[in-house]
Order: structure tokens, then sequence, then C-alpha cells
């Protein structure tokens, strides 16, 4: 079965207006950003704080400005599978390399 | 020209994600690398003496705007106005210069600092991470002024549309890496 060329990835592109308000949140998370970094009381949150605000930055460029959110799901599979494997490869090393320093150090002191 | 594939899905819009998804893998390995590697200098200069973090911070905020510039280009050459298609690809490629030129200052002072690529373990995966993701800025930053000069011929019309997306897409993806950067390498010391 072929499909008429074009059919599924015809897709309305958000308009300036939205791309607009799209760079003012990405600007007002990078101050946010900025900010959590210099306010000591959020030394204790930090990691967290930044991660999320991080990963809020990613998921909107990548479903507005890369098109994500209208465009064909087969595109979000080819993004995101390698995707989640890349995250996966980073965590699975970073439990093998720090996690085996602490079982280590937890060996020696215990 | 462009094919299609039996999904009704333009062929190089396709690989190029296919591309941008072997990206991903490459800069998950790098940013592991860092993040392995992160703490375990033995000797310095260490991240918080010479992070720069108001500079790095001027240099995310403008490659941010270069990709609502590249958006706004593909927008114009979509609805066939190649004025404005011309001048928001240059203004994405002259934003792109600027975040390179930030990022040679960046360099020079570190190594006049003293960190090279062989000082320790966070110069050499920093300056590893980095410098990769520059390099794909100048071949954004290159693929940006052809197309505008292709514009300036008279050669990129509202037929080429995809084109403009396709470049449009791999810009973006390096400025999603550098979200990534800045949060993992300046932000989280």
């Amino acid at each position: 079965m072929s499909a008429e060329p074009g059919a599924t990835e015809r897709h309305a592109h958000p308009t300036a207006g939205v791309y607009l308000r799209v760079a003012a949140a990405l600007v007002i998370l990078t101050v946010l950003e900025v900010g959590v970094f210099y306010v000591p009381a959020f030394r204790v949150v930090l990691v967290p704080v930044l991660l999320v605000l991080s990963a809020a930055k990613f998921t909107l460029v990548v479903m507005f400005y890369m098109h994500l959110k209208d465009d064909n799901k087969f595109f979000t599979f080819l993004f995101g599978a390698p995707l989640v494997i890349a995250v996966g490869v980073m965590v699975a090393l970073l439990f093998l390399f720090l996690g085996a320093l602490t079982l280590k150090g937890a060996a020696g002191a215990g | 020209m462009s094919a299609h594939t039996s999904m009704g899905l333009d062929n190089r819009k396709m690989a190029f994600w296919a591309f941008i998804g072997s990206e991903c893998l490459l800069f998950g390995s790098l940013i592991s690398t860092y993040l392995v590697y992160k703490g375990k200098s033995v000797v310095g200069p260490y991240p918080p003496e010479i992070l720069n973090i108001p500079f790095t911070s001027v240099s995310t905020f403008d490659l941010l705007m270069s990709s609502l510039m590249m958006v706004l280009a593909l927008a114009a050459v979509q609805r066939g106005d190649l004025k404005w298609g011309k001048i928001w690809l240059f203004s994405t490629a002259l934003l792109g210069l600027v975040f390179l030129g930030g990022q040679v200052l960046e360099f020079t002072e570190f190594v006049h600092k003293g960190l090279t690529i062989g000082t320790n373990l966070f110069g050499c995966t920093f300056f590893v991470l980095t410098g990769t993701h520059g390099a794909h800025v100048t071949v954004g930053v290159l693929w940006l002024l052809t197309l505008w000069v292709r514009a300036l011929q008279g050669k990129l019309g509202r037929a080429n549309a995809m084109t403009v997306e396709i470049t449009g897409l791999y810009w973006h993806f390096v400025d999603v890496v550098w979200i990534v950067i800045f949060t993992v390498v300046y932000l989280i010391q």
C-alpha cells in the first residue's frame, strides 16, 4: 500500500505569535535557572530544580521549534528512542562509577 | 525535488530525524563521560574557579534567540516571503557566529588561566564536550550561510521550504544540546 505523497506529513506549524511566546518562556526559564544558581537558599534543591527547568526548556524547543508536537509520531519515535537509550546509558554509567565508589566508601567505613 | 516513503513522509526529513537520534547517542556518551569524571581532577584549575556563569548565560540567551530567528525564517519561507526569509536566515547565522566568538573567547581565557585539554580530567572532558558542540555550531553556521547565499541568488523559494525545515531541525538540536550542557556543566558544579 502506498500513501499519497505527503499525505500524512502535512501539518500546521505554529504561528509567529506562538514562536514568540515560546521564546519568552525560554528566556524566563533561563533567568530562573541562573537566579536559582545564585540564591544560597536553593543550594539543597539546586540539582533537581535545575534539571526540571532544563527539561522544560528542552521540551519546549523540541515540541514547538522542532514541531514534534504536531508532526508525525514516527519522528517522535526516531528522536525519542535514542534519547531514552542515551539517558539510560548516562544513568547506568553514573550508577556503575559513582555507586561503586559509594559502596567502596561504605565498606571501608564499616 | 523530494521523494516520499511508503508512510507518506518526506524521506530527507525522516533520514534527518534518524541522524538526530544518532547525535543524541553521541552527545549522551560525551555528557556521561563528563559526569563520570566530574570532581575527579587531582590538580586545578577546578570548575568553580574558572567557569564564568554571567558570560555563558549571555551565550545561552544568544543561542535561544537564534532558534527563534530560525523558526521565523522557516515561517517566512513557507509563506513565500523571501525578503524576511533572508533576513531571519542571516540573523540566525549571525547569532551563531556570536556564540562561536564567545566560545573562542572562553577557551582562550581558560588556556591563559592554565586549563588546557591535557591539564586535568575536567579540562579534557570539558574541551571535548563543548568543543564537539562548537564544531556542530560551526557546521550549522556554514549551512545557514549557504542557504542565505542561495536565497540571495533567488534559488531558495517556497518549494524549498523542506530544506529550510531540515536546516532548522539541525539548528534546534544544537540548541537543545546546549540547554543540557549549560545546566550539567556550568550550573551544576
